[in-house]
């Protein structure tokens, strides 16, 4: 009895019609043989078979209507039936259908980005064994080598742990360098991952024999394609990393990117090489916490063993090391995310946006319910007919539930096209320009299978809403014509209600739209504690040109001076890593007269700027007490530092903070000399936090940003830098950029909430017209035959339009109202999402009754013009 | 409760049929209840045949063509084990109805 069979069966219909009649017609011989072996007459053993037997067509047709094969048959006459029903009125099902694909559409999108970020795994084997080793404090998810290297030989639950940070570099080869990012990697990383090479080999453990000693990288596919054309020979060549010479070992396969879910590196590294490419070595230092561990965890062990084990050696190596292992504690995470500094503030807001689709879609869902209470009502007469000759009620509500289901899988077609679509253009999109940055997401089959459920659930459930009235239908009082019209006017019918959910599911949207977009202008507009406008910054890192952060420091005087002689240029300072660019690094300090600086005893772990003298005043930073530094600040002198007010407060309470000291993690002691405005270092989200200055010159850093503040537009400035930079040194290789560019990334979040927050509003607002207009449209087309009496009788143009309009005007009112209350209830959600969000902002109400009240105006507006050109002469001529 | 209604007693009597005769065409089985029933139930063929066409829908019984002793062409019906099964509850449930109606008809 398989579907399988009875869907031949369907195509087979002659067939079976035949071995119906075959059967039976054999009957029928076989009573005739029995009445001729009794002896009767050939004509009358024929006779009395036919009239027992008794009408054959009729038996044939039950015999034929038991098969339940035909009801499948029945089903594609249905869905033809259906399909006609829905052509006849177009509007209804294109309104029914656009409805549906923007509510699927808006969920299948969102769904797509959640499930690519948080659901789905690296393209690895075996990824669901891999856990990253963060901290305890959420967001501090990098560990230092030293330590990386105790976890790795003393735990027990893990196969094997790998190493890897992001970093950035010159690559040349036959003489230009190019700035690339790259992965450094420990040398197990390729391993313990069990990827294979396309070509060549990956560099292992028994490549590595201490610092420097594995000059070799492993290129991505994407790199050797754009740089190498491809050509296998590469293999045993050598390239400059920053001036130092790497042998090409091999090529990475085509889809694998390492270990962060939207990162793309161009080529891999030894970790234990990082010293001749960066300058500085981290590897030696347990302090300096700069690197992703993740490791693979062995059969049999669950995460929660894992972190019990890392923990325990924890505590080891905080005995061990006192100073620096002071408060480690090992967290697990999923990895890719950048530990889950990324996905820990991504999840909720994913979750929060996920659930505002379902709104929409609810939102759609009830739309689609009024637009189906509304023909259902219209058709009434129809349905009574239907039922006065004899078709069954069952039968009915399956037409109609047949209906319902063609509506809702054409809905969820077209979202889920439209919604493909946009998910292609975004894994092709690069958010942020500098960074190798590819969010891939790809609908896939449980998107899929999301879309079509999704679909069918808001297909049907609007759907079985009229089923209620085929089952009340009267029939004898449903065909008495013009009847039920004017009865239900002063009831608050099921339609008013869904109308008032939907409006009010709408102007929450609206309203958290809103508040998301002013959230974004105000954090637009945050104090930074500079100011980025008419800010030209010119970014290398001198270690790419083989310079070590001592030797830097004459050639960044060089550059100071001549891009002052630039005319136009105002002020200009270099600063080693800019505010908000999510670089940089934070040190503990300590009161003086401390004698244990280990990391509890420290005061506070402010962020570390090294700048040249002038950099308060080019970047606009207000100093509000003691002095900028000079150049006599330098080696041989005090130690100096600027630091921020807060950094004051901690540190010193209320006493004014120049003049007083403080130490450093090395038992450095800095004296303070200014003190200025607190700015946003990390986030624009963060709370007040504490900053401090050194003079470049004392703590020199190859990494140079030398800020330009000048009146030129950014083209010339960047023009004439480039000239005057290039006369320095032709091999650095600069990069140009505005500052308010520069900030992209730190508002890239900001931006990408307010613009899916404000297309969720887009789409509330769109549906909520489309629902007023359907209501409006409806209730006019209703009552033409008494708006028309009401014109021969001479009714004003006021008087018709509010009784036309009353009505959906006040359930807009009522639902808008309602919308209202929820979206400054739901406050605390929105400003867990936006920064600076709140809906308390008189301008977001305002904004958002505007909104409402704007719709409403739309919406109504050609049912409006209809009810006023009703011609009551014509009109109640027909009919 | 027991399901009973006419219908559930006709396909009671055709599954007794087969479960007694093996396999049987239609025609048979029309003969055969009638001698068992000493004539007393004549089972209309314009119920019969929609009966067994439902009853091989439900997978209780199955059917094939075959050739009678006369030669003749016929469609053969026979119980599937699910059949079976289902004569057992029916009977069952036959039964009850037996009793209870003979229980109330005794009472009055």
């Amino acid at each position: 009895m398989s579907v399988l069979r009875r869907f031949t069966n369907l195509f087979r219909r002659s067939a079976m019609d035949r071995d119906i009649a075959d059967e039976l017609q054999s009957h029928i011989d076989l009573r005739i043989e029995s009445n001729l072996a009794k002896g009767m007459s050939p004509a009358d053993a024929r006779r009395e078979a036919l009239l027992r037997f008794g009408n054959r067509t009729a038996t044939k047709e039950h015999v034929t209507a038991s098969d339940t094969t035909l009801s499948l048959a029945g089903l594609t006459r249905d869905i033809r039936y259906a399909s006609r029903q829905l052509r006849r009125s177009p509007g209804f099902a294109l309104t029914a259908i656009v409805t549906l694909a923007l509510g699927i559409g808006a969920n299948v999108i969102v769904f797509g980005v959640l499930n690519a970020m948080i659901l789905h795994p690296l393209n690895i084997p075996n990824p669901d064994r891999l856990m990253e080793i963060a901290n305890e404090q959420p967001g501090d998810d990098n560990q230092s080598y030293p330590d990386f290297l105790d976890y790795k030989a003393r735990n027990s639950t893990f196969s094997d742990m790998a190493a890897y940070r992001m970093g950035l570099t010159g690559l040349s080869t036959a003489g230009s360098a190019q700035i690339t990012w790259n992965f450094e990697v420990s040398t197990n990383y390729f391993d313990m991952l069990g990827v294979q090479p396309q070509i060549g080999r990956f560099f292992h453990p028994n490549d590595e024999h201490g610092p420097n000693s594995a000059p070799y990288i492993v290129l991505s596919d994407s790199l050797w394609h754009n740089r190498f054309n491809a050509d296998p020979r590469v293999i045993g060549t050598t390239v400059d990393l920053n001036k130092h010479p790497f042998t090409i070992l091999g090529v990475a396969p085509k889809d694998f990117h390492g270990t962060e879910l939207f990162f793309w590196p161009e080529f891999w590294m030894p970790m234990v090489n990082e010293e001749q490419v960066e300058g500085y070595s981290f590897i030696t230092r347990r302090s300096s916490h700069g690197i992703f561990v993740i490791g693979s965890l062995k059969p049999g062990v669950n995460a929660r063993q894992a972190q019990d084990n890392l923990n325990a050696i924890a505590h080891q190596m905080k005995r061990e090391n006192p100073t620096d292992d002071d408060t480690l504690v090992a967290r697990l995470v999923k990895p890719g995310l950048l530990g889950d500094t990324l996905g820990g503030p991504a999840k909720p807001f994913l979750a929060a946006l996920m659930g505002l689709a379902l709104l929409v879609l609810a939102a759609a869902c009830v739309n689609l319910a009024g637009v189906f209470a509304a023909r259902s009502a219209d058709r009434s007469r129809e349905l009574a007919i239907r039922l006065s000759i004899g078709s069954s009620r069952w039968r009915i509500l399956r037409q109609l539930l047949t209906e319902a289901v063609l509506i809702s899988l054409a809905g969820g077609l077209l979202g889920t096209m439209l919604s493909v679509f946009m998910l292609r253009a975004l894994s092709h999109w690069q958010p942020i320009s500098e960074y190798p940055i590819h969010v891939t997401v790809a609908a896939d089959a449980t998107t899929y299978a999301l879309a079509l459920a999704l679909s069918l659930a808001a297909g049907i459930l609007p759907g079985l809403l009229p089923a209620r009235q085929v089952w009340r239908t009267d029939v004898s009082d449903a065909l008495k014509s013009g009847s039920n019209s004017a009865k239900a006017i002063h009831r608050i019918t099921l339609r008013d209600l869904l109308l008032g959910i939907q409006i009010a599911l709408c102007a929450l949207l609206v309203t958290a739209s809103l508040v998301a977009v002013r959230g974004m202008n105000r954090s637009l507009h945050a104090p930074f504690g500079f100011v980025p406008s008419g800010v030209m910054i010119a970014q290398t890192d001198m270690h790419m040109a083989g310079y070590a952060n001592k030797s830097a420091l004459p050639v960044q005087r060089q550059i100071l001076n001549s891009v002052s002689q630039i005319p136009g240029v105002t002020d200009v300072a270099i600063i080693n890593a800019l505010p908000l660019s999510g670089s940089g690094s934070n040190w503990s300090v300590y009161k003086e007269g401390t004698a244990d600086l280990r990391a509890s005893n420290s005061i506070m772990t402010p962020r570390v700027y090294q700048v040249t003298p002038g950099y308060i005043r080019a970047a606009r930073t207000a100093l509000l007490q003691g002095r900028d530094f000079t150049w006599d600040d330098g080696p041989q002198k005090p130690n100096v530092a600027i630091v921020n007010s807060t950094f004051a407060r901690k540190m010193f309470g209320d006493r004014p903070a120049v003049g007083l000291h403080f130490l450093g993690g090395d038992k450095t002691k800095y004296e303070i000399v200014g003190v200025v405005e607190n700015g946003k270092y990390e986030m624009l989200t963060e709370d007040p936090s504490p900053a401090m200055f050194f003079p470049l010159a004392q703590i020199p850093d190859a990494t140079t940003n030398v800020l330009v503040r000048s009146n030129l537009s950014s083209a010339e400035s960047a023009s004439a830098l480039n000239r005057a930079l290039t006369s320095i040194d032709p091999n650095l290789p600069f990069n140009f950029r505005g500052w308010s560019d520069r900030l992209s990334p730190v508002l890239f979040p900001a931006r990408i909430a307010t613009a899916s927050l404000g297309v969720m509003g887009l789409l509330a607002a769109m549906l909520a017209i489309t629902g007023i207009f359907g209501m409006a449209a409806y209730t006019v087309s209703r009552r033409l035959r008494e708006l028309g009496i009401r014109i021969a009788l001479g009714a004003l143009r006021g008087q018709l339009i509010r009784a036309a309009l009353a009505r959906p005007f006040l359930v807009l009112i009522s639902g808008s109202l309602a919308g209202l209350i929820l979206g400054v209830l739901a406050s605390r959600l929105l400003a867990a999402l936006v920064y600076e969000a709140s809906p308390r902002d008189p301008l977001v109400l305002l904004g958002a009754v505007a909104s409402m009240v704007l719709i409403g105006l739309i919406a109504t507006w050609i049912p409006a013009r209809r009810a006023l050109s009703i011609n009551p002469a014509q009109l109640l001529r027909q009919d | 409760m027991a399901k009973n209604d006419l219908q559930g007693t006709l396909d009671l009597l055709v599954l007794k049929t087969l479960d007694q005769n093996g396999t049987l065409h239609g025609y048979g089985i029309v003969l055969h209840i009638q001698s068992a029933s000493n004539d007393l139930l004549r089972v209309e063929e314009g119920s019969l045949y929609p009966a067994l066409h439902r009853m091989e829908q439900n997978g209780w019984i199955s059917s094939e063509w075959s050739l009678t002793e006369t030669n003749r062409r016929a469609k053969y019906y026979k119980l599937t084990p699910q059949g079976r099964r289902q004569l057992e509850a029916a009977q069952e449930s036959f039964d009850q109805l037996v009793r209870g109606v003979r229980a109330v008809l005794r009472y009055a």
